[in-house]
């Protein structure tokens, strides 16, 4: 796991899409801060962290696209699968790379909530709510796009198919109120990506949304180790 | 050693791989023949754990790559038909994220660099694979097959993109590696088959056709009772004259030259040598014997005479044996 972790944080800072990512991420943060915050002079950090779930959206498939449809690709994969390690951690691997790369992008929240404490007395226990958070949505999207990358070779496909995956576990909320019966909406809202997101920035630490994040970033992970799996049984 | 027993793949209703068996011993290197599409590089990828195979059984030292893949793995090194290289990464970061990836106990630097030099990719050791021409990519996989000094190498098509003299180079290398090794190359030059292996399997359509050494897969299809000969003599008085020595079955006239030399094919009875005979006849007749060889078929002609649906008796009849 540990090599494949290295070369993959390597490779992100190769290619561009590493720096893409992270100043994509940076300049959204940047206007939403000054928009919400400064322009408004407003010293708490939730409308601040309630835009934040939209660039996450746009962003997170175009860091996971490549991450199993390259190495298909381009026949590396082989290299992979017939080394003398489990799948488990090759995708483990490469979840903990993205997220490392992901989490260097949040960190500038942190820096966000510094400026802040200059002008007035922030809430600390409700902006680190607020970061945990956020990297818990992300790390279960970014499995959620891992997981949509190693059903093609193709990275553009890879990117859509994550896409509309990520609005749809998003807006479930939304999509579950189309149908008229109460039970479906219920069921609906509760796995709501974006409804449990949106609950933290409230300021409200449920650690229920805590198991729920951890245990889709699994689920998802293993759902991708089977895929893989399939595929040498195909 | 491997070992491969009744080995099938099947893709739908399409056999790649259908039955196949052979074996490979310690310090055997094996050839694995056959026209494109014959299944070569599935039963490879099936060997070395890529794939699954739908039935039947692969053997890695005694190990069953699909009961226990990570521990066979470990005894495997692998280059695919197109080395699995990372383009966007030098030669050296290539190879210590293998040397990690498999988790290598050797001496890291030392051992890295032997395989460099043994391969010879020294000289582009700092360079992006991205920028390397096909031979040297060619070299960069079979370095990452080495890394950790497998006992088993499998190699899919090793000289596939090189010039001749790396041909030559890689052949010898491998050679030198089947001295300690298990080494199973695919390919449809047969000249390096010929050249590099103790052992040829010759498949098509997803069958083994052949399974021998390179000695006995020719000798099977000629003997030592067919012989080629050149002479100088009126045509039809040597054709009687090599039809009345005793022992000889059936004469042929292969070939006519300019004035009166003509290639017969001899085809004389098992047990029976007609050489002295021959010799003494022809003189006799005040003839010329220009040329005498066995006739036996080359690698190329039995390959051709294999794949091509042609049954012949003696390896029909040796299959059966197996079967």
């Amino acid at each position: 796991m540990g090599a494949i972790f290295r070369r993959e944080v390597k490779a992100y800072f190769t290619s561009p899409i590493g720096y893409i990512f992270i100043a994509a991420f940076f300049a959204y943060c940047g206007i939403m801060f000054s928009y919400y915050s400064l322009n408004s002079g407003y010293t708490k950090l939730d409308s601040l962290f309630g835009s934040l779930l939209t660039i996450v959206i746009v962003l997170i498939p175009i860091l996971t696209m490549r991450t199993i449809s390259e190495e298909k690709r381009s026949k590396t994969d082989q290299c992979l699968l017939t080394a003398p390690i489990s799948l488990g951690s090759i995708v483990a691997g490469k979840f903990f790379a993205a997220f490392l790369i992901y989490a260097i992008a949040v960190s500038i929240t942190a820096v966000m909530a510094v400026v802040v404490s200059a002008f007035g007395q922030p809430d600390w226990n409700v902006i680190v709510g607020n970061i945990v958070a956020l990297l818990l949505v992300g790390a279960a999207y970014i499995a959620i796009g891992i997981f949509c990358s190693s059903f093609t070779e193709n990275q553009i496909v890879a990117v859509v198919i994550s896409f509309v995956a990520l609005i749809a576990a998003s807006f479930m909320t939304t999509i579950g109120n189309l149908i008229p019966l109460d039970w479906v909406q219920t069921v609906f809202q509760k796995v709501s990506f974006g409804e449990r997101y949106y609950s933290f920035t409230y300021g409200v630490f449920d650690f229920s949304n805590v198991v729920f994040f951890v245990s889709a970033v699994v689920a998802f992970l293993f759902l991708t180790v089977r895929v893989l799996e399939k595929r040498r049984w195909g | 050693m491997i070992e491969v027993v009744n080995l099938c793949k099947h893709y739908g209703d399409k056999k790649a791989v259908n039955n196949v068996s052979f074996k490979a011993e310690d310090g055997e290197v094996l050839g694995f023949l056959g026209p494109n599409g014959a299944g070569k590089s599935t039963t490879m990828n099936i060997l070395t754990g890529y794939i699954s195979s739908t039935s039947g059984k692969a053997l890695i030292d005694g190990i069953d790559i699909l009961e226990n893949p990570v521990k066979a793995k470990q005894k495997i090194g692998y280059l695919p038909e197109i080395p699995p290289l990372y383009v966007d990464m030098t030669v050296k970061e290539y190879l210590y994220f293998i040397y990690d990836l498999k988790k290598c106990k050797l001496p890291k630097i030392s051992h890295l660099q032997d395989i460099c030099s043994l391969v010879k990719i020294d000289n582009v050791y700092n360079r992006l694979i991205k920028n390397l021409s096909k031979g040297y990519r060619q070299r960069v996989g079979l370095a990452q097959a080495l890394v950790g000094n497998p006992k088993v190498l499998i190699l899919d098509e090793p000289t596939v993109g090189l010039d001749p003299k790396q041909i030559i180079e890689i052949r010898t290398l491998i050679r030198k590696l089947g001295k300690n090794h298990t080494v199973i190359l695919s390919s449809h030059i047969l000249s390096e088959v010929q050249a590099v292996c103790d052992k040829i399997v010759v498949i098509n359509e997803g069958r083994v056709v052949a399974n021998d050494t390179e000695e006995n897969l020719s000798h099977k299809l000629t003997g030592d009772n067919k012989f080629i000969c050149k002479i100088d003599g009126n045509k039809d008085n040597v054709m009687r004259m090599i039809q009345s020595i005793d022992g000889v079955d059936k004469v042929y006239c292969d070939a006519e030259h300019k004035n009166n030399v003509c290639d017969y094919r001899i085809e004389a009875d098992e047990g029976s040598d007609i050489r002295y005979e021959l010799f003494k006849k022809i003189a006799e007749n005040g003839w010329y014997m220009l040329e005498l060889r066995s006739s036996e078929m080359s690698l190329e002609d039995i390959f051709l005479k294999l794949t091509m649906g042609e049954k012949i008796p003696a390896l029909a009849a040796d299959e059966e044996v197996e079967e």
